[in-house]
This record gives structure tokens, sequence and C-alpha cells, in this order.
């Protein structure tokens, strides 16, 4: 069912929804950007309409309630070994389509990746349900629509965007149509907003010739472009990545906490091993290890991609590095490649 | 270019003294004088800049002088042309709201000299507030005056602007405001505050220690942070820095007097010292002109202080020196080269 909302009638729906829900949703953090006087949008808990921003694209993904940039897992003391609390109030997530569907590659990396399932994301997964921010627009680097990120037709409670003065919501969950029915203005069949086109659009090899192309030129020019500062990952909403910390408080070293904390592929010290070895030490093998991840490696092993074209990355990078630049250049080098060899038989 | 010498010059009757204070050179050229152009913080819009280039065309010889604290001179103008000139730069007056004390009566003075600013964050990453609004700030809060006075600003603890070479020095701050559930111990804040600030950072069990003593509040940290663990904070702070100069006794840079200072104390600090330059200045200075320095030299600095803090009322974070000691050489001592 479908529902127009007025401000009044959202501000109350969303103040109903926080006593039953943790709300997980976009905010403009002011002030909070790199340079002076510059904002930041990234996810907090909200507990009123007007905090949630539902018309910037935020520089950082919903993925921090599910994996923490810093999360304790458990204390230890001598002989025990306790779970760290978490707060069992479910958690509704406000997100886009291309979001949505990163969540299925969170799911697929952390409980559907090989037999075992992560359990610290496991209880945090089983908390979330989503709720869909509608598109009328395309943001700057965008490409949902190349792939296939765009459209997001179920999996959510209730979708939510501005129409007119007010807002409209499809409502799925049959258990919130009672509470949208009496804060709304009037029934209407509502079909989630979303683009069907971009500005940039992208082309995935669909065969990526990999020894030719792990030797291209072509990742030459981020060995010095490329700061290697981890951006690109941690607004990424599909990155995964984490490493482990075992803290022994200073007072009493017998007692401690382990800490997952993110990681990058792009910053010093991942591929760093045992006796200093560094496999990727050239910032341009580190691209192409995260670009090929995203467009060939993840497809090999679950049979679609990893990226699903939100272009943070490209919106965050302090070089102007281009990340969907890059796949089409593995694109045109791919066809390059097979065209010769083509030839060359 | 080769400038002509002005032969029409005939019996003038002027006063060079008023010339000066309403911002007009004495050149070496007898009878040409130029036209100085006040541009608080360094910027112009293009509009008085077109201006600039018409006076130029019309009565100097089609030549401008970028100077060296961000102002402009129009040079080769005859005397008598200074009237009309006046009547010319009224528009560039109005439009970087210079204060006036008459119409059409070109400016005030110009001892105080144009108030210095880097770009700062206009347009600046590093950047820790507007310094252009509050260069221009400043120029409200002090001008006209015919005291010789230099002060500048800085958007960081990088001081482009070359602030120690100021009598005040403004230099921009910020105390970084640290998340430890948004660090990963990535280390690029400790990395990049080593080389290129002062090695304030450290890791300690993978979260960052931040030495509050040594910071300078840069914002480096801040800049390079990729994930929103360091944001900078909502107070704008700055460190006053005294008394730099230039010229043949003593050169020497400015030292601290304040650091984590507000805005106001700025504005408030600079407007108390032209109280004591009143009373303190050397009665018999060249053309009534004295660093401020000089006579600090004198009085001491406790004087100063006294005069300097006269209802400041500074934010709880600040540290204040309570005495000064400057360096420099002193030529009127010694000229030997070591």
């Amino acid at each position: 069912m479908g529902y127009l909302l007025n401000a009044e009638g959202f501000d109350s729906t969303i103040r109903e929804l926080s006593k039953k829900y943790r709300l997980y949703a976009p905010v403009l953090k002011k002030g909070e950007g790199r340079f002076l006087d510059t904002d930041v949008v990234r996810y907090d808990f909200v507990t009123e309409a007007s905090q949630i921003e539902l018309d910037a694209k935020s520089d950082y993904a919903f993925k921090e309630f599910l994996t923490p940039l810093s999360e304790t897992l458990f204390y230890f003391t001598e002989n025990q070994v306790r779970e760290a609390d978490l707060d069992p109030k479910p958690v509704i997530i406000f997100l886009r389509s291309c979001d949505i569907h990163a969540a299925k590659r969170m799911d697929q990396m952390y409980l559907a990746n090989g037999s075992a399932k992560d359990p610290f994301y496991q209880r945090r997964r089983d908390l979330v349900h989503f709720a869909l921010i509608g598109c009328d627009h395309s943001y700057p680097n965008c490409f949902c629509a190349s792939m296939g990120s765009n459209v997001t037709q179920d999996g959510y409670l209730f979708s939510i965007e501005r129409a007119g003065e007010g807002y409209q919501s499809d409502v799925k969950d049959d258990g919130l149509q009672e509470l949208f029915a009496a804060n709304a203005v009037s029934q209407k069949d509502v079909v989630p907003a979303h683009v069907s086109e971009n500005d940039v659009k992208v082309t995935v090899p669909e065969t990526i010739p990999l020894a030719e192309i792990i030797k291209n030129s072509l990742w030459d020019e981020y060995d010095s472009r490329c700061i290697a500062c981890g951006r690109c990952n941690f607004a990424c909403p599909t990155c995964t990545c984490f490493t482990m910390q075992d803290i022994y408080y200073t007072d009493n070293g017998k007692v401690g906490e382990r800490r997952r904390v993110g990681a990058s592929c792009m910053v010093d010290g991942y591929s760093t091993v045992a006796g200093g070895g560094q496999y990727r030490r050239k910032h341009g093998e580190r691209m192409r290890f995260k670009a090929l991840h995203k467009i060939y490696d993840f497809r090999k092993r679950f049979g679609y991609d990893m990226c699903v074209g939100c272009g943070r990355c490209d919106d965050i990078c302090p070089e102007y590095i281009s990340f969907s630049n890059i796949i089409n250049k593995v694109n045109t080098a791919a066809g390059q490649i097979l065209s010769a060899e083509k030839e060359a038989e | 270019m080769e400038f002509e010498l002005n032969t029409n010059v005939r019996n003038q009757d002027i006063n060079i003294n008023k010339i000066k204070k309403n911002a007009f050179r004495y050149s070496k050229v007898r009878g040409e004088t130029a036209s100085r152009i006040r541009i608080p913080g360094g910027v112009i819009d293009a509009a008085s800049l077109g201006k600039v280039v018409e006076i130029a065309q019309k009565y100097g010889k089609g030549v401008i002088d970028i100077t060296n604290r961000q102002g402009i001179e129009i040079p080769g103008i005859p005397m008598e042309d200074i009237d009309k000139v006046n009547q010319e730069v009224q528009s560039i007056i109005d439009a970087l709201d210079i204060n006036q004390e008459e119409k059409g009566a070109g400016y005030p003075s110009s001892g105080t000299r144009n108030v210095e600013a880097c770009p700062g964050a206009r347009l600046c990453p590093f950047g820790c507030y507007d310094t252009t609004d509050l260069a221009r700030k400043m120029e409200k809060n002090i001008f006209p005056s015919d005291r010789h006075v230099k002060i500048a600003f800085t958007g960081c603890s990088n001081d482009c602007a070359k602030v120690r070479m100021a009598d005040f020095g403004i230099i921009g701050m910020t105390e970084p405001q640290y998340d430890p559930q948004r660090c990963i111990s990535c280390g690029q804040c400790v990395d990049y505050c080593a080389r290129r600030s002062v090695s304030a950072l450290k890791l300690v069990n993978f979260k960052v220690v931040r030495d509050e003593t040594r910071c300078v509040g840069c914002g480096v940290c801040v800049h390079y942070c990729p994930t929103r663990a360091w944001t900078r904070s909502k107070e704008h702070y700055f460190r006053i820095v005294l008394m730099g100069r230039t010229g043949k006794k003593n050169p020497r840079l400015a030292e601290d007097f304040v650091r984590w200072a507000d805005e106001e104390s700025v504005l408030k600090m600079v407007k108390n010292v032209y109280a004591y330059i009143e009373e303190y200045i050397d009665p018999n200075a060249v053309e009534h002109k004295e660093h401020i320095g000089y006579m600090v030299d004198r009085t001491g600095f406790q004087e100063l202080f006294k005069w300097i803090m006269k209802d400041v009322h500074l934010p709880e974070k600040a540290e204040v020196a309570t005495s000064i000691n400057w360096g420099g050489h002193h030529y009127d001592r010694t000229n030997d080269i070591k």
C-alpha cells in the first residue's frame, strides 16, 4: 500500500518508528568535512525526521552499522572471554537502491562465502531492516544503471521520498500499514522513484584476459596518482576487508579486548607479511587488485559483480581518480587484447 | 621600460605631508606621484581592478605596481591630477568598503599598512578560517590611522603570508576532534603529522594520542584522515604573534603571545595597541612613524601587556605569554659577519 504524507505526518511516523526501532540514516554533519566549513553526509542514529538527509548522496555508506569502522568483539581476562554487548533493538537502515544491492554483497561475503558464517556480522544483520530512499535523479558519478543496481522492488519495509511539499511511501510491511495509514494524508499507489540512466556509463567486460590485464600498462599511472589513502574502500558499500587488534589494558596486561577494524587494500600494510614483505608495493598494483576484485574475482566466485555503481569512490577520491573510468579502461584493454588474440589465430 | 622625466613641472606649491596621508607616494620623479590602492586581505573585485587599469591608462603611464603588501600603486600620475584621481578611486573605495571621512577625497590615511591575508579558507584546503573576511573586519576596526602598523593574517601554521614579519601576525588554528570509534589505525594522521607538521601524534593501543602541548592546530590530521575520525573544532582559534619587523636596526621575527585565542580578542587587542602607541610613540620619530616594537623595547613587555589586554576576555583554552624576549640581529650594536 502507498501513502502520501505531509511533513507532520512524516515527523510523527519517524517518532513512532523510533520507539520500536533504532533508525540508522544518512545525516548531514555540519563542518565535519575535510576542509573548513565543508560538511559530510554519513550514517548515524536518528530519532527525528528532520535529522534524515534525504536529498544528498551519503559520502560514507550504510555498512558502518553492519561492519563498524571499529568494533569490540569480545573482552578477555585470564581464563574468560565475554562477547561485547549489542543493543538488541531492531534497526531500520535508510538507504538507496544501490545500497540495498550492496547489502546483498555484504551478506554474500560474511554469510555465504564458504561454510562458516561470521557470527559477529550475523548478530548485527539479524537486527536489520531496510527503508528504501527513492532516487528521482542521478547524482554526480553514479553509474548504478550500468551495474544493474538502480531498481529495487522488494526487500524493504517501506520506501520514502519527497513528493511535492510532502513525502510518499510504498509500505511493504504489513505490520507498518496501520502506522502509515494513521499518519498519511491519503492513500496512493506509490512506485519508489529510480533512475534508469546515469551520465556516467560503464561497460564491464564479460571476459577479462587476466594474465594480460594484470601486466597491462593501464595501471601504471596510479603508481604516482594514487596516494593510497583508502578513502575509496572506506566509502565503498561493498568493501568488506577488516583486520584484528588485540588490546591489553595498560594498567593490567592480563585484561583486554579484541577489536575488528576496517581495512583497505589501498593502504600501506595491507599486504605486508611476516618478515616485512609486501605483495603489492606499488599503488597501481593495489588499484589493479581492488578493481579486479570488484569486476572480476567476485563474479568468478559468486556469479555477479561486486561493484554496485554508487560512485562514492569517485566522489571521495582526493586525487580525482575515477573508478568508473578504470572499469571502462579495463574494458577497452580487454577488447584490444581479445581481438589481437583472435587475429593471431 | 623607462619613465620620462616630467619636464612640465612648474612652480608647484604642494603640501607633501598632506598628499602622503592621502595615499599618494612621494616619487623620485619630481612632480609625479603614485596612487596607492588599499586592498584589505588582497581580494579585489574585477570591476575595481578594471578601474585601476583605467586610471593607470588615463592619468598614469599605463603600468601598475603590485606591492609587497597586496596593495596596488599606480605610478606616473602628475601631482596636479590628484583631485581627479581621488574622484576616480571613489568607486574602488566604495566597493572595498574602506572607512572614509569625505566622499571623493580619496583615502584618509596611509600610515597603517594594507592588511595582508593569504587566500585562507576561501580557497586553501588547509585554511583554518576566512582570512579575507577577518582582514576586512580588521580594516574597518582600525582604518584610518596614520600610525605605522603592519597586520597580517594567515590561514594556518604554514604561515604562507609570512605574518611573523608583521607587528601583529594572526595564524589560524583548529583544535582537532578525535572520534576513536571511527579510527581504523591506518596511521596516516601520525605519518603526515610527522612529515608535514610537528609529530604531535602517536598510536597507543591502535588509537591515536595527541600531544596537546605540542599540537600547533594546523589540521593536517583532519585533512588526511580517510574516515572522518578527525574533524575540525566548531570554534576557530588563533595564534597571535607580536612585533616582527624588517628594517635597519634590529630585524626580527614576531614571537608568540597567545595561542588558542578567539576572533573577538584578536580585533580588540590590535585596537588596544593603537592607544598604547599614542602614549609611547617617540615624539621625535621621523615623519611621526615608528615601529611599535621599538616602543616595546623602551617600555618593556609588561607595559604593553597592560594595554593590550584591556577588556580582553580570552577563551578558557587560551594560553598567554607572560614575558617575551625577541631575537634578531642588532645592527646598532654590531655589524660583524661571524
